[in-house]
Order: C-alpha cells, then structure tokens, then sequence
C-alpha cells in the first residue's frame, strides 16, 4: 500500500476521532472554566447517550418510522434532550451542595457519580455489548497515486455534526445574552453575582450545554462504530479531558482544537507505530502536556493571585 | 406547611425522574429490539415522589428544619483541642484487638484466612492511600498502579533476578517509591485537580504495559510468583533445591493452610506497623506539614516550606506501601495478572477512604473490612456493591466532608508549664 | 556589605494586557521601617507578591542582601534557559537546579518573611501548630527518630513548643495557645500572622497591611510591636498601610506607588508635602466623595 495513502486515511480517521473528542472535552472545560471542577462522570454521560441512541432507534423503528434523516434527527434530538436533563440533575444533587466545601469534595463527588452511573446502567441494561443496526452505507473514496483512501459517509455525518454543534455553541457563547453571562460567570462568579446574574442557574446551563455536546457524540459514534458497553465512556472519557488541556482548560476553541490534535496524533501513531499502545500513547502526551505547557495550546497561564 | 408548593416540588421531581430513569430502566435494550418494564420505572418514581414531598413538608417546618441544620453544622466538621496522652478506649483496646486477630487465622478454614488477608491488604492500601489523600490532600486516582509494581516486582524479580519475598518486600516498596517520584516530581507543581487526570492516566498506562509487553510481564496470562518462606523454610509439600519445607522442618504434617496461616500473621504485622506509622506520623514535623499543606498551600510556601518536595514525600510513602501490599497480594495467590490492577481497583481503594473519612485511621480498618466482607457474606449484595459505594461516596462527601469522626488536635505546653493555664482559667470559670 | 538589604531594579510586572508595575526601582536600607503606600490598585501588594516570589517578574532584578550574601530572587525562583547555558556549565547546573528545587520557599529561606493582606492562616490547627509548621526548617525530621520518638526528637518538639510560646508571650497571645486559629478575633489572627512569619527567622519582615479592620486601640498596639520587630528583633521591615497616621509614626522612609509607577520616595516630612504625592491621594478622596 502507498504509504501517502496511509498516512491520509489515518489522518481522516483522526479527524473524525478528533471531532467526537472535541465535543466531549467541551463538556469538561466549561465546566472547569467556571467552576473549577473537573467533572469526572462526563465520560459516563457520553456512555448514557450511547444507550439512549440504541434505546431511540428501536423505539422508532418500534413505532414504523423509518425514513433516514427523520430517524436521525429525532435520535440525536431525544438523546441531547434526555442527556441534558442529566447534566442538570447530577450538578443540582451530587454538585451544587458542595459549592462551598473541602476542595477535594466535589472531585470525589464526581467519582462516585461516575460508578453510579456506570452501575445503574450495568444493572439496568446487562453487562454485555450492545449494538444498533448500520444505517449510513457507503463511503467516498479518493485515489493517491495508485493507491487510494476512503471516507465512509458516518465519517462525514460527524465531521459535520461535530462543526455544526461547536458553530453553534461558539455563536452563542460569543453573540448571545446568555454567552455574555457565561462568560462573566467564568471571569468572576462573586461580582457576576452581585452584578445581578443568577450564577447557579448559569452553572446548570453550562452542565446541560456539557452533557448535550457529549450526547452528540454519542450518537454519532454509536451510528458509526455500532457497539458499546456500559464502561464505553471512560477511556474516552480521559482522552476527552486530555484533549481538553491540550486545548488549554476552560477554552472553547481550545477544547476542538485539542481533541483534533489529540484525535490525529493517535490515529498517526497506531497507524504508524502500534495499535496496542496508542492509549499508552494518549495518556503519554497528557502528562507530557501538563508537565511542559500546563496552559495548553489556547489557554492563557494565569498568575494565581495571592 | 405548604401542602401546595410542596406537591409541586414533588411533582417536578417526579417528572424529572421519569426522564432520566424512564428509558434506561424501562426500555432494556434485547439485540436490536427492547423489552418494556414499566412497574420498576414506576416504583423508583413514586419513591422519589413521595420522598421529595415529604422533606420538603419537614424543611417547611421549623422542627424539620432545625433537624436538617444539624447535618450543616457536621459539614462544617468538629475539631477538638484535647490533652495529649489521654488514650480512648479503643486505643486501649488495640493490643487485644492484635492478639485476637493473631489467634483467629488458627479457628476457620482455609478460605476465610484468604478473604481476610484480601481485607488487611486492602486495609495496607487504604492506610497508604489515607496518608496521600486525608492528609496531604493530594487525590491519587492512579494508587493501583503502585501496588502492581509491587505484586509484579515479586513476580518478574523472582523470574529475572531470582530474588524471594523477603528481598521483594523492600525492593518493591522502593521501586513503588521511586515511580511515585518518578511521576510526582512534575506533577506535583502543578493545581492539585490535575494530579487526579495525570495519576489516573499513570495507572492506565502501567496497566495497558503489563498487558501489552508479553515479552516481559507475559500479557494477560500473568506471571507467577513466589510464596513467602521462613528463614528458609518453604510452605511447599516438596521445597526447591536448597530449602526444606516447613512441615519436615518441624516434624508435622503437611497442611496447605499454613502457608495461608503464615502469611496471613506476616500481612498483619505490616498492618500494625502500618497504623504505628500513621499515628507517629501526624505528630511528627512532615505530618505536620503535609496537613498544613492541605489547609493552606500559600501560607506554607511564605513560611519556606517546599511544597513540592514535601507533598513528594506523601506521594512516595503512599506508593511504597502500596508496593509492600501489592508483595503480599501476590504471594498469596503465587501469581498476578495485569486485570487485578484496573482502575476500578483505585476506586475501590478511594472509596475505602473515603468511607472511613478522609484523614481517620479507625474509619480507614473499620472501612476496608466491610467493603471486603460485607459482599462475602451478603452474596446479593455484590451484584449492588459498586453502586452503593458510589452512592455513598456522593452522600459523604455531601452530609460530611470531612470523615464521620471528630478530628482531635493535640494541647500543648510549653517547658515552664504556660498553655495549661488556660485550662484551669476556664475550669474556673466554670466552677 | 551592601547598606541595603534589598533592591529593586526596574521590576515590571504584567498580567495579560494590565501593566500592574511599571519600570518601579527602590531600595530599603537595612535596619529601617520602609512603608509602601499608595491608593488601591496602585500595586502595592504585587511589589510584595514579586520580591517574595509569589510572582516571577515580568522584567527587572531582585536582590537581596541577607545571611552575608546577595540572593537574586530571579534566579532562585527558576529561570528559563539561555542560549550560553550551554558554554558555561556551571550555570546550567544552577539553573537546573532551581528549576527542579527552586520556588517561593527559597525567598523565606534567604531571610524574608511576609504576611498577607487577607489573612492566610492554617484555620484547622491551633496556633501553637501554626508556630510550629513555621519552625519547619529547623526542627527535626529525621523520620527514623520521629517515629521512635527519641529524645532528641522530643527535644526538639520541645523547643520548636518553646519558641512559639516565647513569641506568643511578646504578641499577647499566649491565651491563646492551644485554640484553633480560625476561631481568633481579627486583630488575634493579625497578630500570629506576624508572629509565625518571625518563627521562620528572617532578617526583613514584609507586612501586608497590618492595621487593616484593627481598631484605634489595637492599632496603637499594633505600632509599638512593629517598632519592637527593628529594637528587639533586629529586623528589618517594609509595611503597606492605608492608615497615614501609623505610617507617619512608624516609618523611616516612605516609598509612594500610583498606577504601578514610583511616584515619590523620602522621609515622611518630605512625603507630606510633596505635591505629587497629594494630588495622587486627592484624585482618589475626589472619587471616594463622589461614590
Ligand atoms: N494575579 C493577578 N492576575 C491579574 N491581575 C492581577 C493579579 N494580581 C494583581 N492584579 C492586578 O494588579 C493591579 C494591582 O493590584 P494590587 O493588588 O497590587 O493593588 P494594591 O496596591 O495592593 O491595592 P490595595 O490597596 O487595594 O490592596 C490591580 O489592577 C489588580 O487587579
Ligand atoms: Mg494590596
């Protein structure tokens, strides 16, 4: 095989793995941009929209719907919509309580939140892998030399969706009311507050913003790899917030770029080197990150003030 | 009362439980179709409707209210200042404790003496992972890595460099040590949330080499390990060349709990100097400082404190206990495999900790001895096990913060006698 | 030997796009009571957040003169590599060094100590803990005779117990001394602030406004201890204050900050009549009339 051709295709790969790591790492750098947390149960919101997208397929084709496009829309709908209300549930119970207590508290918080839901799934849903139908066939494929590579259309589906949601979002961080006061928020939670913005309400905002973006990869990667478990969300979960820093923590822009620079360096490496290590691989780079650029590529280092 | 707002809040409740719980629990996904089971969707929803409603009924009231503010002083958490040398009386009981755990491994089976040995390496871990998360502060989501470098430095050093357990023992605990430093020293500069993300990749990285680096640590088939001896003596039917086996030794018959027997008094010895370490520890300048650090990392380095060398210290002692237990772990089962070392394990070590409350010696035992008996004794419980502690960490963290016990601070006087003073002025008072 | 105990050559500081300090140069002369004032935001606590390491200096040098040598400040808190590093060994060596080892704490150790503007005490432990942790580096850690306790372990507990009672004795605390020191008064909490900064046994003491919440009384006190840190203590100190009277009773020299620039330097006669220095404070009491 031509290795240029190699090389692309794996570049392709990585974008497409880029992209979902992207909208995951949006989850955990909003977060830790206004609250300082790192929400260690993201992962396993992502593991719950999977679920929800099987759960949403099934019931439409229950229900004899079957039209392409219309199945999609309503699935990723439905599965942002559910994923969102438990983004807010889990900051309204596991999180808000502990807004003024040890700074080790909510992290832990988060850790039990993430077993709870990995075993309320477990138990509910059974231990084994489960799987959706294919739905989206065939791919374009583009000559390099004598060789060629492809871009299957569930490679496409996310690529765009991805650019969509994270256009979207950045417009309303950047444009909206509501980004005004997130972005306040961010800066300063004391003074937005006695400026009049309800913060915790903002707080939940950007939890359901979080968890909508990981549901949206979660349909997507369910519609392209097919298979998932109830511990599917937490290797990706860690590759998600490395993008996130690689980004630069609590920066927007930060976190797609760095789950696109994460998501291609893996694809280039086990193409390249080694498949079995490539998560030795991503988690390498995390520390390597955070020991010479804690800032990230996007972020600014803060002088901690004293 | 405010039946009215009440139901309402109620009712929100409810729908929002229909949300989250409705299509995980009422839709279970059967290949590529589903099966509906609406009554257990139903069920948790009326639970946590009426639950709902009834507490805010009590919180509308001034009884139900006082009730609940009781839980917000304990999230404050007490702290006592009391005089030294006052022993409760469970420390008096301690000694007694020891013996009776010596003598029991001599009354129950062979299986029981395992699941305790499991317990008391698991107390080991709890203790070591205690010291860097309840008092220094420092979350180590990675601690599992350090007891495999422990069992795997018993198993690959007996197979590469021919060296026994009692060797292993300290080896282990060093290289366990080293790799903490290794990893910490950078580590360590940085905001403490990203130690959590880092450890916990370091554990994931150590595992992902023990599975894929056949060549060395033979992958997921494992390696094996040597069992302990006694100056020489092997708990063996036939020993290798060179040793006797312990039962010619002494002249009995051969028994293969012994070897059980024996290690479990050897795990329980490290247990016991495990706990005197900690409680020397606190009383000592570097325990000091690692509770200072936690309170205020600021304070500490305008005082000329080193706070990454000191924090260091925590994360390396941790580790090395971690590495002495994770000897004992493979000595037991005279083998290791890299899925006994996943990152569930860690959470099972923090989940110990965090039961017993952050920084409690007592909590840390009495923790790590339900969270390893209770699913031996209650069979169903196991399937729950995970979810429950979970679930539990949430509400700790939630009601108290800071441990269940009420933290005791030394009194101290000065050579002439001053700081007592204070004491007899109050007494006084009181009078 | 240097007269001064520390220098500052043309210390900027940035954060992002704000100038905090501009080009601001000084030096406090060893022995004496040197006051920083100015109005809020002028940048007062970042000179002392710069010169005790809390913060790298954008541009500048920082030197002190303490313990018979000089001490760059720069250079103890880690600096990035040059390109001759790698002609001059020796240099490296130092620079790698103080990256791996260097920091904050190596100010304290060079013989500066400090307080803070909002009060950074370890609230959970008592206050003789306090004094204690502050006596880090020179009791005695060995682990081995920690954790058999010898005696000359314990004596060295002892003694570390026996100084923080001798200084809570000066700054009236000794009540005091076994209560946690987040359940103190303000003026309490002040006063062990100072008291665990002597514990470290600096030459120069930087205290971040001192008289802040403290009542006339407390002030007064307040004042006459600041004077016994120069008599008895033989320290040097550098103050913040707002409050003028103190300052003018107190202090040798007064160095004036204003929008991150040194606008007046002198004693306080020449100070309370500069006409820069009062059309600084003036601009700012117009505002404050208006507010
Ligand atoms: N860590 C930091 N990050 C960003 N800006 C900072 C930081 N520290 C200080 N500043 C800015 O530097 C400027 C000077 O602040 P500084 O605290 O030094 O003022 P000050 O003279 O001590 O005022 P005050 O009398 O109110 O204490 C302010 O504009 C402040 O916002
Ligand atoms: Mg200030």
């Amino acid at each position: 095989m031509d290795s240029l051709a190699i090389i692309l295709q794996q570049l392709v790969n990585g974008l497409t793995l880029g992209s979902v790591y992207g909208l995951i790492a949006i989850g955990y750098t909003m977060v830790y941009g206004i609250i300082g947390m790192i929400n260690f149960a993201h992962g396993d919101l992502y593991m719950v929209s999977a679920y929800l997208t099987a759960i949403f397929l099934a019931l439409l084709s229950f229900f004899g719907i079957d039209s392409l496009p219309v199945v999609l829309f309503l699935t990723l709908l439905g599965t942002m919509a559910i994923t969102g209300v438990y983004g807010w549930v889990i900051e309204r119970v596991a999180y808000r309580p502990l807004r003024n207590s040890t700074r080790l508290a909510p992290l832990i918080s988060a850790i039990g939140i993430s077993f709870v839901l990995q075993e309320y799934v477990r138990i509910n849903q059974g231990s084994n892998d489960q799987g959706i139908p294919a739905l989206l066939f065939g791919a374009v494929r583009v000559p390099v030399g004598n060789d060629f590579f492809q871009i299957t259309y569930s490679q496409i589906l996310i690529i765009v969706v991805s650019l969509l949601g994270m256009g979207l979002l950045t417009y309303v961080i950047q444009k909206t009311e509501l980004g005004r006061q997130c972005r306040a928020t961010q800066m300063d939670r004391k003074m937005s507050g006695i400026l009049g913005i309800h913060t915790d309400r903002i707080i939940s905002t950007v939890f359901v913003i979080g968890a909508a973006m990981g549901a949206v990869a979660g349909v997507l990667v369910t519609l392209n790899y097919g298979s998932f478990n109830f511990s599917s969300g937490f290797i990706i979960g860690i590759k998600a917030f490395t993008a996130a820093v690689l980004g630069g923590i609590g920066s927007l822009p930060g976190a797609m770029l760095g789950g696109i620079v994460l998501g291609m360096a893996e694809s280039l490496f086990s193409g390249l080197v080694n498949t079995d290590y490539k998560d030795v691989f991503a988690f390498g780079l995390l520390v390597t990150v955070m020991i010479f650029k804690p800032s990230g590529l996007l972020g600014k280092p803060a002088v901690e003030k004293v | 009362m405010n039946i009215k707002h009440s139901f309402l809040d109620a009712f929100v409740a409810a729908i929002l439980a229909t949300i989250v719980f409705g299509p995980i629990m009422g839709i279970v996904l059967d290949g590529y179709s589903f099966n509906l089971d609406v009554p257990r969707v139903a069920i948790i929803v009326g639970i946590i409707f009426v639950g709902r409603f009834v507490f805010q009924l009590t919180i509308s009231t001034q009884g139900g209210r006082d009730f609940f503010q009781q839980f917000e002083k304990g999230r404050a958490g007490s702290i006592e200042v009391t005089d030294p040398g006052i022993k409760t009386v469970l420390a008096k009981a301690i000694p007694f404790i020891m013996l009776a755990a010596a003598i029991l491994p001599f009354f129950i089976g062979k299986y029981w003496i395992t699941i305790l040995i499991l317990a008391y390496i698991y107390i080991l871990l709890g203790l070591g992972l205690n010291i860097v998360v309840g008092l220094a502060g420092l979350l180590d989501l990675g601690f599992v890595a350090f007891y495999a470098i422990g069992a795997y430095g018993l198993a690959l050093g007996s197979e590469y460099l021919g060296i026994g357990f009692w060797i292993a023992l300290p080896m282990s605990a060093i290289l366990a040590a080293s790799f903490g430093a290794i990893l910490g020293f950078p580590v360590l500069r940085m905001h403490g949330d990203y130690l959590a993300i880092v450890t916990l990749g370091f554990g994931e990285i150590i595992r992902l080499v023990l599975n894929n680096w056949s060549a060395f640590t033979h992958g997921p088939n494992g390696a094996s390990a040597p069992p302990a001896t006694l100056f020489n003596l092997e708990f063996k039917r036939t020993a290798a060349e060179g040793y006797t086996p312990f039962h010619e030794f002494f002249n009995i018959d051969y028994n293969s709990t012994h070897r059980y027997i024996f290690i479990y008094l050897l795990v329980l010895i490290a247990v016991a100097f495990a706990l005197r370490l900690k409680h020397r520890l606190v009383k000592m300048p570097i325990g000091r400082a690692w509770e200072a650090l936690r309170e205020n990392e600021i304070a500490c380095r305008s005082l000329g404190m080193n706070h990454v060398t000191i924090k260091l210290s925590a994360f390396m002692m941790g580790a090395a206990i971690a590495g002495v237990a994770g000897v004992f772990f493979a000595a037991k089962d005279g083998f290791v495999n890299p899925a006994s070392f996943s990152f569930i394990e860690s959470a099972l070590i923090l989940a110990i900790v965090v039961l017993g409350g952050l920084g409690s010696t007592v909590g840390v035992v009495i923790a790590a001895l339900l969270v390893i008996l209770i699913p031996e004794v209650m069979r169903e419980f196991s399937e729950y096990r995970y979810l429950v502690f979970g679930l539990l960490m949430v509400i700790m963290m939630i009601i108290r913060p800071r441990g269940l016990i009420t933290i005791k601070r030394d009194r101290k006087f000065s050579t002439k006698g001053e700081g007592a003073v204070v004491e007899t002025k109050q007494g006084e008072g009181a009078a | 030997m240097s007269k001064n105990i520390l220098t500052i050559d043309k210390l900027s500081m940035r954060f992002g796009g704000i100038l905090a300090l501009d080009n601001v140069s000084f030096e406090v002369e060893k022995g004496s009571i040197t006051a920083l004032i100015g109005p809020n935001g002028a940048g007062k606590t970042t000179v002392f957040n710069c010169i005790t390491g809390f913060y790298k200096a954008t541009s500048g040098a920082l030197t002190l003169h303490t313990r018979q040598e000089p001490t760059s400040i720069n250079k103890v808190l880690g600096q990035p590599f040059q390109l001759d590093d790698i002609f001059k060994p020796r240099q490296l060596a130092s620079r790698i060094f103080y990256k791996m080892f260097g920091g904050t704490h190596r100010v304290n150790m060079a013989g500066l100590a400090r307080t803070f503007q909002n009060i950074q005490l370890f609230n959970d432990l008592t206050v003789i803990e306090n004094l204690q942790i502050a006596q880090h580096n020179t009791v005695n850690k060995s682990l081995f005779a920690g954790v058999f306790n010898t005696k000359a372990f314990k004596e060295s507990e002892q003694a570390s117990i026996d100084r923080a009672y001798e200084l809570l004795e000066v700054f009236n605390l000794t009540a005091d001394a076994n209560r946690l020191a987040g359940e103190m008064s303000y003026g309490q909490q002040r006063r062990l602030e100072i008291a665990r900064a002597i514990c470290t046994n600096p030459e120069m003491i930087a205290l971040d406004e001192p008289a802040a919440g403290l009542n006339p009384n407390e002030t007064e006190a307040l004042a006459k201890m600041i004077q016994m840190l120069r008599t008895e203590f033989k320290m040097t100190v550098m103050l913040i204050e707002h409050d003028m009277g103190m300052v003018m009773k107190v202090s040798d020299f007064i160095i004036v900050l204003d929008h991150g620039e040194v606008i007046a330097k002198g004693t306080p006669d020449e100070i309370l009549n500069n006409p820069k220095v009062i059309a600084a404070y003036l601009g700012v009491d117009d505002d404050e009339v208006a507010a």
